[in-house]
């Protein structure tokens, strides 16, 4: 099924999952991301801000656009917004609206209020868990647009019968992120939109939920050969409706653009929507007969001039950023991928607290990666959980045993060692447990001979095999690493 | 002060089609005489120089104009919640479902 | 038509208020009146009979329980229908508002009530308040209650004749670039165009937001003031709305000229080098002039002044208002409210809808505006007309610095016959003194001052800095009272 304006020049290929471009050539990806401001009220109007409810019950007689009503501004959507641009290190500035005008049943108004040449915020960057670095051209306020239902056979809009509109939605803050053409890969887009969602959940601008739409991604792609600097003809890819297609949709669009190129075509300024079921994207409307928006200053509207005092206000009530969150754990030499997971999972300040206790850095970010996914994992004692590190490290709880104390301290509070006691953990002893692993070997010559004379491969396989005979000569109760280190030891002597 | 090129009636077509009015061949030729016209009053501007000059698009310089983030208070002067959703929706030329009915985004061409 | 019958609204409130009659009885009267006469004028869309009944009953409940009904206690005021009514119709004039009823009052309608005052209908207007004789009217003209053969002036036609006519003491227009004061002078009643800000546009259908006020029409300066007072202050639902407290006026009326400085605007005054200019009427252009010697007998130091950028005004008013209009007006496309012919995609119903819809000068400007906004010309058009706007500001900042107030005539002429001005430019030029003033958002009034052509009435206008209607209205009051002694005196030399 294609769409008219798809001639027959646009070769578009088979879908595929995440690949790289062929060789020789660069993806170049600039991602506007739409988040919904977390007010109670919306942007200009006194209904409410709320997701779900029934179909025009959050309208008022402004965000409906009745002939005769006035915008004004909500406060707390330009300190929102604020925090936003402080986030993401941008100049905040004077601002204006601007009205962008072009019909659409779904806006009352048949104009956005947005923001145009003179945005609230430019100019930042944003810096990702794995060292690279996006800029941020601006982050603007706007309106959102209420929701039409497509009415028929398929419930797509190529054969919509007709459709219905809910205002619910219409004139909900939005901030608009527009990054700048430094995005060079599908999982580098991946990597932003996550954090820059956690940046925005963090500091309470929004909910961030890409699947309730109060995430939007939209992304600008176009490609080049590897050493060129030039920007080519971009499409914007609309639809994208989560981090996997995020990337899906990245990939399919730069390997159609290469495609195009190589037969000696090239793509066409458009906008492009991703169809998940498809695996593809396909043609919307042309930017060639692209709508004359005819911006111009909203004169309802005056002109916002954030003072120094309170852009200072809103930043020192900033709440501490994903990216010094990890690097708070960095600095206390954690890997960097075990850092990232604990500020994801919102556990960074446990870790830090029962590091700080004294516990093992590399063994308090493994439970937090394995073991904590849990429920409640936030209302653990940092310095109960780091005790039960130290009990683990030292020796007198293994890997195992730590983690069924870590579960039920989880679950039920209380003290690691009573917990242990009442389990009947009880570390052994050394000395009997090197008795007990020459006696393994007494009893095991052959494999023990294969141990110390094999090769790698063989000396793995049989390491495998002592340690499960000790640990059921044990029932269990034997520290793994201990043994290990005794069977080396022995091995050696 | 550069003469202006007269309005032509692909102008008028064009701009008519971006305002979403329909025009018939008869409307063109009026309109198109009719829009020149005014366009020639505005060309009348030339004779000053505003270069250095800034725009105004507000006569009285106010800034920071805001409201408090919360609903309205009382219900009725403002027609609030339900009122204002029964009023606007008997308002509505085409509703089903809470909801205004509008035909197919794309269809027939025009 | 005699207004001599009907009383003032400042007679009413007091009666009102002392019980010396019922807000009833008021209603009653001007009901009358309407029904009886209206047929002829078409001042009204809607007579708003039953919501003024009951309007009056819980007036002359409040007057009977003892409690204040209001500095407007009973006082019927007829308001332009493109001002919001809850429950009532507000058409704008247009087929495509024709049936719908809006779920909420506006800001001014709010206070109105909230003063004692009674809602007694919805008057005619050029269509989306677009033109200057009420002509362009979806529902037909109003004619002018002076000399029903001829327009009333507009967009405000229908508000200035039914205060004319007697069938409210007070009215309510909206003025985008001359709307209450050129239907005043045409008229012969008092129009006033407050400071762009000081009156609440909440609830005022958008032509040009930048441009538009709201602003009473009255039989006199006094009952200007009494209804400017109830209607000026801020408003938290305006963001354009000025938020210092209004500073009433009705005190510092009375208190005269003496020691004003008042320039009159060459570049207005329809006098170029000595002789009458294109398009001003000599009657019109000599009412000024005595004006201007009623206000030096009355203590006032009167001089000439130019404002260069003033002849601008007109070329930047046909760009910024149509641009504004043809944003203001893509909201009736036949989705949420009012007319809708149907299509077979959303895109087509909308077209089809606003073809239907808007009338010829509704579309001719919001095609001008379009254009003027759009890629390519934005920066020779409405980009410009933004910076003449500018430098109009300037000028008139600077004239202010020595003169308190200014004179010109409000409208070239007098009130024409239907018909005599069917080319648009020609219409245009009818705004020429008025303009100006909405362009800088300065206040202005217009007050009857003689007679012109064919013994019609002839407006002049008073034009003020920001906020200076104390001023303007004391000015007001002397060329009133100036007015009704030349009037008696050519009376009195008629031998009657
Ligand atoms: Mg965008
Ligand atoms: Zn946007």
């Amino acid at each position: 099924m294609s769409t008219q304006s798809e001639t027959s020049t646009q070769t578009d290929t088979e879908p595929f999952e995440e690949s790289v471009l062929p060789e020789g050539w660069e993806l170049v990806v600039g991602l506007e991301v739409h988040a919904e401001l977390a007010t109670e009220t919306k942007m200009f109007s006194p209904a409410k801000n709320e997701f779900g409810g029934e179909p025009n019950t959050n309208i008022h007689p402004v965000c409906l656009g009745l002939p005769g009503t006035l915008p004004v501004v909500n406060k707390k959507a330009v300190e929102l917004s604020i925090r936003v641009g402080l986030a993401l290190g941008c100049t905040i500035q004077r601002c204006i609206w601007a009205r962008k005008n072009y019909f659409y049943p779904d806006m009352p108004k048949d104009y956005q209020i947005s923001q145009y040449d003179q945005p609230l915020n430019v100019d930042g960057r944003l810096d990702l868990p794995s060292g690279s670095s996006v800029g941020i051209e601006r982050a603007h306020m706007e309106e959102d647009t209420g929701k039409s239902t497509h009415i028929g056979t398929s419930g797509r809009i190529h054969d919509a019968g007709y459709s219905l509109v809910d205002y619910n939605r219409a004139g909900v803050p939005l901030i608009e992120i527009v990054s700048r053409p430094d995005i060079r890969g599908p999982e580098q887009a991946k990597e932003y939109v996550d954090e820059l969602r956690s940046i925005l959940v963090t500091i309470g601008a929004s909910d961030g939920k890409m699947e309730e739409g109060s995430l939007r991604v939209d992304a600008n792609v176009s490609v080049r050969p590897v050493g060129s600097d030039e920007l080519r003809t971009r499409c914007e890819v609309k639809n994208v409706n989560s981090l996997r297609s995020l990337g899906r949709a990245i990939t399919y669009e730069a390997q159609r653009h290469v495609d195009l190129y190589n037969a000696g075509d090239s793509p066409r300024l458009e906008t492009r929507h991703w169809d998940e079921e498809d695996g593809r994207t396909r043609s919307g409307r042309s930017k060639e007969d692209a709508e004359d928006y005819r911006y111009f200053a909203d004169p309802d509207l005056v002109p916002i001039e954030p003072s120094k005092e309170w852009i200072d206000e809103i930043r020192a009530a900033l709440p501490a950023l994903p990216r010094d969150r990890r690097n708070a754990l960095l600095a206390r030499n954690a890997d960097p991928h075990a850092a990232a997971m604990a500020v994801a999972r919102d556990l960074d300040r446990l870790a830090l607290d029962a590091i700080d206790a004294g516990a093992d850095v590399d063994s308090v970010l493994k439970h937090v990666a394995n073991n904590l996914a849990v429920d409640g994992a936030e209302t653990l004692d940092p310095a109960a959980f780091a005790e039960l590190v130290k009990m683990e490290t030292g020796g007198a709880l293994t890997a195992t045993q730590a983690k069924q104390v870590l579960a039920e301290m989880v679950e039920k509070g209380g003290e690691p060692a009573r917990i242990a006691q009442s389990h009947g953990f009880e570390a052994m002893d050394t000395g009997e447990l090197e008795s007990l692993v020459d006696q393994v070997i007494a009893d095991n010559p052959e494999e023990w001979e294969r141990f110390v004379g094999g090769d790698d491969k063989a000396r793995q396989k049989m390491q495998g095999f002592f340690t499960g005979q000790i640990m059921k000569a044990t029932k269990g109760q034997a520290d793994g690493k201990i043994v290990n280190q005794l069977l080396m030891a022995k091995a050696k002597s | 002060m550069a003469s202006r090129e007269p309005l032509t009636r692909q102008d008028v077509t064009d701009v008519a089609e971006l305002a979403l009015l329909n025009l018939s061949d008869d409307d063109l030729d009026r309109y198109t005489g009719q829009l020149d016209a005014v366009f020639d009053l505005a060309s009348k501007l030339d004779q000053f120089d505003v270069s250095e000059v800034p725009p105004t698009s507000h006569p009285f310089g106010l800034v920071n104009v805001f409201r408090a983030d919360s609903p309205p208070s009382s219900v009725g002067i403002d027609g609030t919640d339900d009122n204002v959703r029964q009023e606007a929706l008997a308002s509505g030329p085409d509703v089903e479902d809470n909801q205004f009915k509008v035909p197919p985004a794309l269809g027939e061409s025009p | 038509m005699s207004d001599a019958q009907m009383p003032t609204a400042a007679e009413i409130a007091a009666d009102v208020r002392t019980g010396a009659t019922t807000a009833i009885d008021v209603v009653e009267r001007h009901l009358a009146l309407i029904a009886s006469s209206d047929t002829e004028i078409h001042a009204f869309h809607t007579v708003a009979e039953e919501a003024a009944r009951s309007a009056a009953a819980g007036v002359d409940e409040a007057v009977a329980a003892g409690r204040d009904p209001g500095p407007l206690a009973g006082v019927p005021v007829a308001i332009k229908d493109n001002m919001c009514t809850r429950g009532i119709p507000t058409t704008c004039s247009s087929k495509i508002l024709e049936n719908w009823v809006p779920p909420y009052d506006a800001t001014v309608v709010t206070r109105l009530r909230e003063a004692g005052a009674i809602v007694i209908g919805k008057t005619n207007l050029d269509e989306f308040a677009m033109g200057s004789s009420t002509e362009n009217s979806a529902f037909g003209p109003t004619r002018n209650p002076v000399d029903p053969t001829r327009v009333p002036g507009g967009s405000s036609g229908g508000s200035a004749a039914a205060v004319a006519a007697g069938f409210a003491p007070l009215s309510l227009g909206s003025d985008t670039g001359g709307s209450i004061r050129q239907p005043a002078a045409l008229c012969g009643v008092v129009g006033m165009k407050p400071t762009y800000g000081s009156v609440s546009r909440y609830g005022l259908v958008a032509f040009a937001s930048s441009l538009d006020q709201i602003g009473p029409f009255s039989t006199s300066v006094a009952e200007s003031a009494l209804a400017f007072d109830v209607l000026a202050g801020p408003d938290g639902r305006d963001s354009t709305s000025i938020p210092q407290p209004h500073q009433p006026v009705l005190p510092v009326l009375g208190e005269g000229v003496e020691g004003l400085r008042i320039g009159i605007i060459n570049e207005l005054s329809g006098r170029a080098g000595g002789d009458i200019a294109e398009g001003f009427e000599s009657e019109v252009v000599a009412q000024a002039e005595a004006a201007a010697d009623a206000l030096t007998a009355a203590g006032a130091k009167v001089d000439e002044v130019s404002i260069p950028s003033a002849v601008a005004g007109l070329s930047a008013y046909y760009m910024i208002a149509p641009a504004e209009a043809s944003s203001n007006l893509a909201r009736y496309d036949g989705v949420r409210y009012g007319l809708r012919h149907d299509g077979p995609n959303t895109a087509s119903m909308m077209a089809a809808s606003r073809t239907a819809g808007f009338g010829d000068e509704v579309k001719r400007r919001i095609m001008v505006g379009t254009y003027a906004l759009s890629a390519g010309y934005y920066d020779a058009f409405y980009g410009k007309a933004q910076r003449i706007r500018t430098l109009m500001i300037t000028e008139f900042d600077k004239v202010y610095e020595d003169f308190d107030l200014l004179l010109s005539p409000t409208s070239p002429c007098v009130a024409f016959p239907f018909g005599a001005k069917a080319d648009p430019i020609t219409m245009y030029y009818n705004d020429v003194c008025t303009i100006p003033s909405n362009l800088t958002g300065h206040p202005a009034i217009s007050v009857p001052f003689g007679t012109g052509e064919a013994g019609l009435p002839v407006g002049v206008q008073i034009l003020g800095p920001m906020l200076a209607e104390g001023a303007i209205y004391r000015a007001a009051e002397v060329l009133e009272q100036a007015a009704a002694k030349l009037a008696g005196a050519s009376a009195n030399e008629g031998g009657q």
